[in-house]
């Protein structure tokens, strides 16, 4: 049996699955304060009478990153940046310890700058006086050529709790996202040391000794070890889980569109073939914007709980919440109020509902009925709208050939899945206003610990050639090796899936899920005068975010099952 | 947090998968180190700085400008279109106030496309600038554009483009024709009977360095740009002025491009030359991007650079303190000479010259007319052959065109249908038409 944890903003979910399905389903309130707490609350309720080695693993998506993040609780962290030419590093200042020092590095990887050994070991003693355990080091072009930063880390020796250079977190370039990526992984690193430890000492205390993932915001998991060294990854995993939980019900429609409307906002992804689409660059969280490997999500504050009023005339919903609707007790009038008043909800106070939307009535000159249609149009259309632009946000992307210009390349979805607490009333909905074949997400209260439990792991490399200068590097895998001038695109290729199966076997990954793809593959033709002096060739390749092998089919029967105490 | 002072937009087209042949320097390798030290700058993360996917121009755009031979097609590629319509991409966004100013980083380039394009002349088919201008001059009414050509090589196609039209200011600053392809370009050239003034040259000599290019900046092409009141000033922002530059002699740098920018404050920019794609242009293009968003370049630097090293000989600098003193002295003399160009007494001017496609091997013989209008800026008739046997007649009625103007323009049309022509061709810059008549 494997276990699914999704801590969400109010509750924890958690799911037990066997080979035909849900065996246990627990819900319990989510104490953001103390995060361990409820993951430990709902481990415990889960695994209660169950036989500890009858447990094969266990995935927790928390939003320990994301708070830490949000509540600016980040322990100091000591950056030492080095840049070369270019715009100012000073501008990507992540604190006060925060060093730009000597060095460079062009774009073909070769060193234009030395690192001052001196300058180093100065900072490294005053971070070690200034009491600064955690360090991140982050070098322009360091994905060409890792040496500076490799060297920095050896001159700060072992003094520090941790140490992240900025080569190992993407292959992706962007300078001052690989500062901001490694310093928010330094940042939040003793938070997560500490909690994990004490997961780990919980479970063994009672005998569990399963292996334990962690779900990163791209929609795969990562061992708890390897986490620990990015704890980073799992930045925002809480829209990854539902995406997760919702795959098994897409059908072969080339590309879908999932909607996950929650009490205050609606996430929303889009599958392609049935595999979640990723940023291209990495998720922007919190004014930060990373190399962090993420779904492309969008989220607009409107949802389910969200406050809705007249401003200036016009309906207006959210994007605040100031309680429960008021059918549940609340201040508030809600969406989920005028879903009582459609007579779509039950087992609410009705009158209150109605109580609350009857001054909005009155404004509108419409019937509470009326009205209570007109909120509940105009949530599912602005919902719509906003899909619609995430859409052609996609599409704006831009592309760098003449190929894929012309080929125009361009997102459709044809298929909706809606999960979340009022999935079923929404899809409807959406159904009666667009031409989408729309599905509601069975299991929807707990697709996200579902789809935590069921992701598989996932990971990427980059492989950079240039036979000119005679290097083959791989900067995540702390690759970087002599090669010969007749190195291909086809050994180029062959290295990279090679590399990335042992990456992901040592992320966790069973050898069945190994689902490799080729994200991008290219090869320049280097000419100095008129002769060709060398190849560069590129290649990126991924283990494509999806669900594990051994669980697939429970998917068929996750359709069938019903809840108790599931509201529908 | 670094926030752009001016929105400024980008258009980012390295064709990844197009070049002239292999081992040209227009080739798929140009803009690689360039898009790598721009992602790695994070440069379109910045705040205010915004990256575009580009349009892709129609054959209508390019018939505004220009008259292919024997069709678009057969001039061009699909590279061209995207190139031009990443032009286009940002002038549009200009225009619709979506950013401030915004630069075109596109190839392949086309500043040595002239009017007639019979195939790829200094690497270029069609002109991207002009099919950009005149399509906001037909979409937004754009009236008064000025061009400033900072290419290391004379913009003899977009000179060629405006030859006869008053109402737009070619600007360019080159390496002397005496020294360097196409051989044009002379402070003497300034523009064809009805449009004196409207061009302005200046030549500079070879090993000219920053303090040169800023002194013309700052002492002809400003005051020149101030008076000519332009709604839009367009730079070709070639960058082969660079000192590193494998088929040029200039001694320009990064940072001398980037205040070039800051001082010009161009609207559009368009990418053009440039073929030290390692030492220069990574540089060079985040200089001139942090100029137009109005941000700090001072640390922009080539990793070999040394001011010292690339300073210009006071020779040097004598020479262009005196070309520029002539040419603000043709500027100043711009209204007599157009007046004394306008009362000739002469209905017609006719010149004859020869126009070499270097890319393609092609030499073409052309006979133009224009007719001196007190009205407009004349109707232009052009009659040109090649030496590959080929003979057209390109007729040209202006958008400002008189009705006088523009019904001789179909005459000579009609007229030339019993001449010995492999095509006519009409372009109607007034009803925004362009007809075709080919023989065969
Ligand atoms: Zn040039
Ligand atoms: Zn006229």
């Amino acid at each position: 049996m494997i276990i699914g944890l999704d801590v969400g903003g109010t509750n924890t979910d958690v799911v037990l699955l066997n080979d035909e399905g849900i065996v246990r389903q627990v819900k319990v309130p989510t104490n953001q304060t103390d995060l361990l707490h409820s993951v430990w609350m709902g481990l415990e309720e889960v695994t209660r009478d169950i036989p500890p080695e009858s447990i094969h693993r266990a995935v927790l998506s928390t939003t320990l990153t994301t708070n830490c993040v949000a509540e600016c609780k980040l322990t100091p962290v000591g950056m030492i940046v080095s840049s070369g030419p270019g715009i100012d590093p000073e501008c990507y200042r992540t604190g006060e310890h925060y060093f730009a020092v000597a060095g460079s590095i062009d774009h073909r990887g070769r060193e234009i700058q030395p690192v001052d050994a001196a300058e180093i070991e100065a900072i490294a003693s005053r971070l070690r006086s200034e009491g600064v355990r955690h360090v991140g080091v982050a070098g322009k072009f360091s994905i060409r050529n890792p040496k500076h930063e490799l060297q920095i880390e050896e001159i700060l020796g072992s003094d520090f709790d941790y140490v992240i250079l900025g080569h190992r977190i993407s292959g992706n370039l962007s300078f001052p996202r690989r500062i901001a990526t490694a310093h928010v992984n330094a940042a939040v690193y003793p938070t997560h040391k500490r909690f994990f430890e004490a997961v780990r000492d919980s479970l063994a205390r009672k005998g569990f000794t399963f292996p334990i993932y962690v779900l990163k915001a791209d929609g795969g998991t990562i061992s708890f070890d390897t986490a620990l060294d990015y704890p980073g990854q799992s930045i925002l995993s809480g829209p990854a889980a539902s995406v997760m939980g919702s795959l098994p019900f897409a059908s072969d429609a080339e590309e879908t569109l999932v909607l996950d409307v929650g009490g205050t906002t609606t996430d929303m992804a889009v599958l392609i073939r049935n595999a979640p689409l990723l940023d291209p660059v990495g998720i922007d969280m919190g004014g930060f914007k990373t190399l962090i490997r993420a779904l492309k999500t969008q989220s607009i504050g409107l949802g389910g709980e969200s406050v809705v009023r007249i401003a200036d005339g016009a309906l207006k919903i959210g994007p605040d919440r100031q309680g429960p609707a008021m059918a549940y007790g609340g201040p508030a009038p809600t969406v989920t109020d005028a879903l009582f008043v459609l007579g779509q909800l039950s087992g609410g106070d009705v009158d209150a509902a109605r109580r609350g939307l009857t001054p909005l009535a009155e404004k509108m000159g419409a019937s509470v009925e009326e009205a209570a249609d007109r909120i509940f149009d105009h949530a599912c259309k602005t919902i719509m709208r906003a899909a619609a632009d995430m859409i052609a946000d996609v599409n704006s992307k831009p592309v760098y050939t003449v190929h894929e210009l012309l080929d125009g390349y361009q997102v459709k979805p044809t298929e909706v899945l809606v999960l979340g607490g009022p999935a079923p009333y929404f899809a409807m909905r959406f159904a009666a206003l667009t031409d989408f074949h729309v599905t509601v997400v069975p299991q929807w209260q707990v697709a996200n610990a579902i789809g935590a439990a069921l992701a598989r792991t996932t990971c990427e490399i980059t492989l950079f050639v240039d036979t000119e200068r005679g290097i083959a590097s791989i900067p995540e895998e702390a690759y970087y090796q002599p090669i010969k001038k007749d190195f291909d695109r086809e050994k180029a290729i062959e290295l990279a899936y090679e590399m990335l199966r042992q990456k992901a076997l040592r992320f966790g990954a069973e050898p069945g899920d190994l689902d490799v793809e080729l994200l991008e593959d290219v090869e320049f033709n280097m000419v100095r005068g008129f002769y060709t002096t060398g190849r560069i060739i590129r290649v990126r390749v991924q283990i494509k975010p999806g669900l594990i092998h051994q669980y697939r089919s429970i998917a068929g029967m996750l359709t069938s099952y019903c809840p108790i105490g599931a509201r529908s | 947090m670094l926030r752009a002072k001016h929105k400024t937009g980008l258009v980012f087209f390295p064709a990844f998968d197009w070049a002239i042949s292999p081992t040209h320097p227009e080739r798929e390798e140009r803009l690689l180190y360039t898009q790598d030290q721009v992602f790695e700058e994070g440069v379109t993360d910045i705040d205010g700085v915004f990256e575009f996917k580009p349009d892709i121009a129609t054959v209508q755009d390019i018939r505004r400008v220009h008259f292919c031979v024997p069709d678009e097609w057969k001039v061009i590629t699909e590279s061209h279109l995207i190139s031009a319509g990443g032009a286009k991409t940002i002038g549009i966004s200009v225009m619709e106030k979506k950013v401030d100013r915004g630069f075109a980083l596109v190839r392949p380039p086309g500043h040595h496309a002239m009017r007639v394009v019979h195939g790829a002349r200094g690497f270029c088919n069609i002109n991207i600038e002009a099919i950009m201008i005149e399509y906001l001059r037909r979409k937004y009414g754009v009236n008064r554009v000025a061009i400033v050509d900072t290419d290391c090589h004379h913009g003899d196609g977009t000179q060629d483009i405006y030859w006869h039209d008053p109402d737009t200011l070619f600007i360019s600053m080159h390496q002397d024709g005496r020294t360097l392809y196409p051989g044009t370009g002379f402070h003497y050239e300034l523009g064809g009977p009805t449009a004196i003034g409207s061009t302005i040259n200046i030549p500079l000599p070879p090993r000219t360095s920053a303090e040169g290019f800023l002194y013309v900046t700052e002492n002809v092409v400003r005051p020149i740009l101030d008076e000519f009141k332009p709604e839009l000033v367009v730079n070709s922002a070639g960058q082969d002025n660079h000192y590193t530059d494998p088929i040029t002699n200039m001694l320009f740098s990064a940072q001398g491009y980037a205040r070039l920018t800051e001082l010009l404050q161009p609207d559009i920019a368009v990418l053009e030359g440039g073929y030290s794609i390692e030492g220069a242009l990574p540089y060079v293009n985040v200089g001139i991007i942090l100029a137009m968003a109005g941000l700090d370049y001072s640390k922009v630097q080539e990793p070999d650079y040394e001011p010292e090293k690339i300073k210009q000989s006071r020779d040097v600098t004598r020479m262009i303190e005196t070309v520029s003193g002539q040419i603000m002295q043709y500027w100043g003399k711009r209204r007599e000479y157009h007046e004394k160009s306008m009362n000739s007494g002469k209905e017609f001017s006719d010149r004859d010259r020869s126009v070499y496609y270097d890319t393609d091997d092609i030499m073409e013989t052309q006979k133009e007319r224009i007719r001196i209008c007190p009205d407009c800026s004349g109707v232009v008739r052009i009659d040109s052959s090649t030496d590959s046997g080929r003979r057209i007649l390109a007729i040209r009625i202006p958008r400002k065109a008189c009705k006088k103007c523009s019904e001789l323009g179909y005459e000579w049309c009609e007229a030339g249908a019993s001449e010995d022509f492999g095509g006519i061709y009409l372009q109607d810059a007034v009803r925004d038409q362009y007809f075709a008549h080919k023989k065969n």
